[in-house]
């Protein structure tokens, strides 16, 4: 016999976006304290001028929570109508069972599907295309997603190359039926014939202790697995082949550059922000987002933290078309043009 | 073929373009480094720049190499010649 499948709806958009920053700052000045370094170079390889650590308190869970929640009430949507919960990370350390499940438990989804993906940076745009299809599948109505990370968790803190790079912190979207489309194809992809370019030092089993920062003071880095990174080879590949899968996206959409109104590429480094740019030749009245200059990389948090930044401050507006690009270990990369909530 | 003059004084637009050093300090004697103070990100971008630009491929273990812009100049010419 013949199945019977679900209808989907005709569009989706995201609805609504919430980020949770850590309180704790952590200048240049307080990194080179652990790294031989200074503010300029910091500042002029980077952008960075400072960055956000988690407290102990501040649990993947609990930043998860706080960045979903408004990103509900913004989009006018309660806990009890997401099926689905989506979330990306790669610094929850509690392998089994998914993050997703206890989130979507604590907000109040309480029979919602969910899991966790591994995507490293392009995390929230892998997510973004899943709940697309999803409900377009009909396979779910409201899905929320959440990318969410404690990098410092897995920081050598004497790596003068990657120490005053990464950050805490937690965007979440709550994406649902539109009547517009809201949401462009994806173009999406991996490589990992360049795995080694940016990976974590070591498995897990390798480390013996669960306090990285005491682990490290009293055992150094020899055990704990930390994130390693070949700069100028990902610089390389972060500049000017995501800017091709960038336009690839652009293009995917039928959105011509000039037409574009924000570009929030992943804030993996200013400098990669400014070569894309450059090399996609974005008109100059395009908005693009600096939040790593006061966030640091946040990996799969770092594109929603970067939006609601800008529509907070009011140089984004909701309605307004957004490029968004995430890329990073694996390597793995994703990108599309989305409306903005 | 472009004269090295040629090829210098594109190369020269193209470090003045990223990194924004004057044209006219970017002469064969200098280092890239020491002398216009041009940071390895940089290089990256100066080196796929040159390689659209002149139509040649500059491999990672080459363009380490490159330490002045007459290095550079020289490499593009035996490269695109």
């Amino acid at each position: 016999m013949t199945l019977r499948l679900t209808a989907g709806e005709k569009y989706a958009a995201i609805l609504g976006l919430g980020g949770y920053r850590p309180r704790r700052v952590v200048d240049n000045a307080e990194i080179c304290t652990m790294i031989d370094s200074s503010d300029e170079w910091i500042r002029t390889r980077s952008g960075i001028i400072e960055r956000r650590w988690a407290s102990p308190d501040e649990t993947i869970q609990m930043m998860s929570i706080a960045a979903a929640r408004k990103a509900l009430d913004r989009a006018g949507i309660e806990a009890g109508q997401i099926d689905t919960v989506i979330v990306s990370t790669v610094t929850h350390f509690q392998q089994t069972p998914a993050v997703a499940t206890t989130i979507a438990s604590e907000l109040g989804a309480k029979s919602a599907a969910a899991f966790d993906i591994s995507a490293a940076c392009a995390g929230f745009c892998y997510a973004t295309a899943m709940a697309d299809s999803f409900i377009r599948s009909g396979a779910s109505r409201y899905v929320l997603i959440i990318g969410v990370e404690r990098l410092s968790d897995m920081t050598n803190r004497s790596d003068r190359s990657t120490a005053f790079l990464f950050a805490d912190g937690a965007g979440a979207a709550v994406i649902g039926p539109s009547e517009y489309p809201g949401i462009g194809p994806v173009v999406w992809g991996s490589d990992g014939d360049q795995a080694p370019l940016i990976q974590q030092t070591q498995p897990w089993n390798a480390a013996l202790a669960w306090d990285p920062v005491a682990y490290q003071a009293t055992q150094g880095d020899a055990n704990w697995p930390t994130l390693k990174m070949e700069g100028n080879p990902v610089f390389k590949w972060a500049s000017y082949t995501m800017a091709k899968t960038a336009a690839e996206a652009l293009d995917a959409a039928g959105v011509r550059a000039e037409d574009l109104d924000v570009f929030a590429p992943h804030q993996a480094n200013m400098r990669i922000t400014d070569a894309m740019f450059r090399a996609l030749k974005l008109p100059s009245g395009v908005v693009v987002a600096r939040d790593i200059a006061r966030q640091g990389n946040t990996s799969a948090a770092s594109i929603p933290l970067a939006i609601e930044a800008l529509l907070e401050s009011g140089e984004a507006h909701q309605g307004q078309t957004c490029l968004i690009i995430g890329f990073g270990a694996g390597l793995v990369y994703a990108g599309q043009v989305i409306i903005l909530p | 073929m472009p004269t090295t003059e040629e090829v210098r004084a594109d190369l020269a637009e193209i470090v003045n373009e990223v990194a924004g050093v004057p044209v006219n300090d970017v002469q064969l004697d200098k280092s890239f480094t020491d002398d216009l103070d041009v940071d390895s990100l940089s290089m990256v971008e100066i080196i796929y720049a040159a390689e659209e630009k002149f139509g040649v491929s500059i491999p990672d273990e080459e363009a380490k190499n490159l330490k002045t812009v007459g290095d550079a100049v020289a490499y593009i010419e035996r490269a695109a010649a």
